[in-house]
């Protein structure tokens, strides 16, 4: 396992602390990811269609529109190229070793759903408790909010159940 | 949508902003899966480490910046059904697909492509709860409704008290994470 151009996680850690001081001095804005591909679904369901997408009650509070959380998390994904990039770790890669080390080289099928099925429980997950691991387990922990400390606990103990379903 | 100049100032922060947080991601290697399911699986510790070094350096911040700037919180309002149901339910995706919403997008821009099939999932469970949601927020969303509680508020002690207790505390935790080898 490579572990070229990766960082201190300490260093990594206390970085994006001072990351969120910039977001909410300048921007007012927690650091958050869930509510992106909220707001994706959202444009595709107003493509399809608009007058049943605009009536949910999620969308009425959360219309879809390009806003700061949409435009943060799709420029994640380019300081991530960059980052990968820069420490020589970019290749296009398929299914994780450690899942076809387990699972097999042929189990291709099984890891789409799992992943599928992961993501879909995921954006639920969150959007019921209000966040995920960035919106609750940083942003909200660190302002001490009572919901982010419960929703963290209980992410990481379901996390630790269900991993013993593939592990 | 309207563009005036005080939003697209905002949006330019946000493409800034959103790149470091890219960048710092996969340089802390939270973008790998074996990394995120090595943590629930408590063999790897980065996930850990770098959560907790993000919410020790942030809190003293953002409780300074709130005292002495006047700088607004963003508190999510305390559901415990939801928070807990939902917690649950988001930990049983982050097993199973071995990528969070944030991390799922770093493993994207590091070459994963099959990350895609996580974020697909993502867009569609997103969906799926917006079908429910005015339900959800007359059933399970009112259990336990108690607003936005902060810890402080929750045990009528001042921010800086809970500050300087986490701050002795996660550096403790941080201090003995680093005496393991994981």
């Amino acid at each position: 396992m490579t572990t070229g151009g990766m960082w201190s996680p300490y260093v990594v850690g206390a970085l994006i602390g001072v990351l969120c001081w910039f977001t909410f001095y300048f921007s007012s804005q927690k650091i958050g990811a869930s509510s992106f591909y909220a707001t994706v679904a959202g444009f595709i369901g107003k493509a399809i269609a608009p007058k049943h997408t605009m009536k949910l009650a999620y969308y009425e509070e959360n219309p879809p529109e390009v806003n700061w959380g949409f435009v943060f998390v799709a420029a994640t994904v380019f300081g991530a190229v960059l980052a990968a990039i820069m420490g020589g770790e970019f290749a296009l890669r398929g299914m994780p070793l450690m899942w076809t080390q387990r699972h097999g080289a042929d189990s291709f099928m099984l890891y789409a759903v799992v992943s599928l099925l992961g993501g879909a429980l995921m954006a639920f997950g969150a959007r019921l408790a209000g966040g995920c691991t960035s919106g609750h387990g940083i942003s909200g922990t660190l302002q001490l909010g009572v919901s982010s400390w419960i929703t963290v606990i209980f992410i990481f103990l379901g996390g630790a159940l269900f991993i013993r379903l593939l592990y | 949508m309207e563009m005036t100049p005080a939003k697209t100032k905002k949006l330019l922060q946000a493409v800034v902003f959103g790149l470091c947080f890219g960048f710092l991601l996969q340089k802390g290697g939270v973008g790998k899966y074996h990394v995120l399911e090595g943590q629930l699986l408590f063999q790897d510790f980065t996930v850990v480490k770098v959560m907790l070094t993000a919410v020790l350096v942030g809190m003293i911040g953002i409780y300074f910046l709130h005292k002495y700037a006047d700088t607004k919180l963003h508190i999510v309002p305390t559901k415990i059904g939801a928070n807990i149901v939902g917690g649950l339910i988001f930990g049983a995706g982050f097993a199973l697909s071995g990528y969070c919403p944030g991390t799922g997008a770093v493993a994207l821009g590091q070459g994963d492509v099959l990350a895609t099939l996580c974020i697909v999932g993502l867009v569609a469970g997103s969906y799926i709860y917006a079908e429910g949601s005015r339900y959800f927020k007359k059933t399970i969303e009112t259990w336990g409704d108690k607003g936005k509680l902060t810890l402080p508020s929750l045990l009528h002690v001042k921010n800086g008290a809970v500050v300087a207790v986490l701050t002795l505390l996660f550096t403790g935790i941080l201090v003995a994470l680093s005496k393991t080898s994981n």
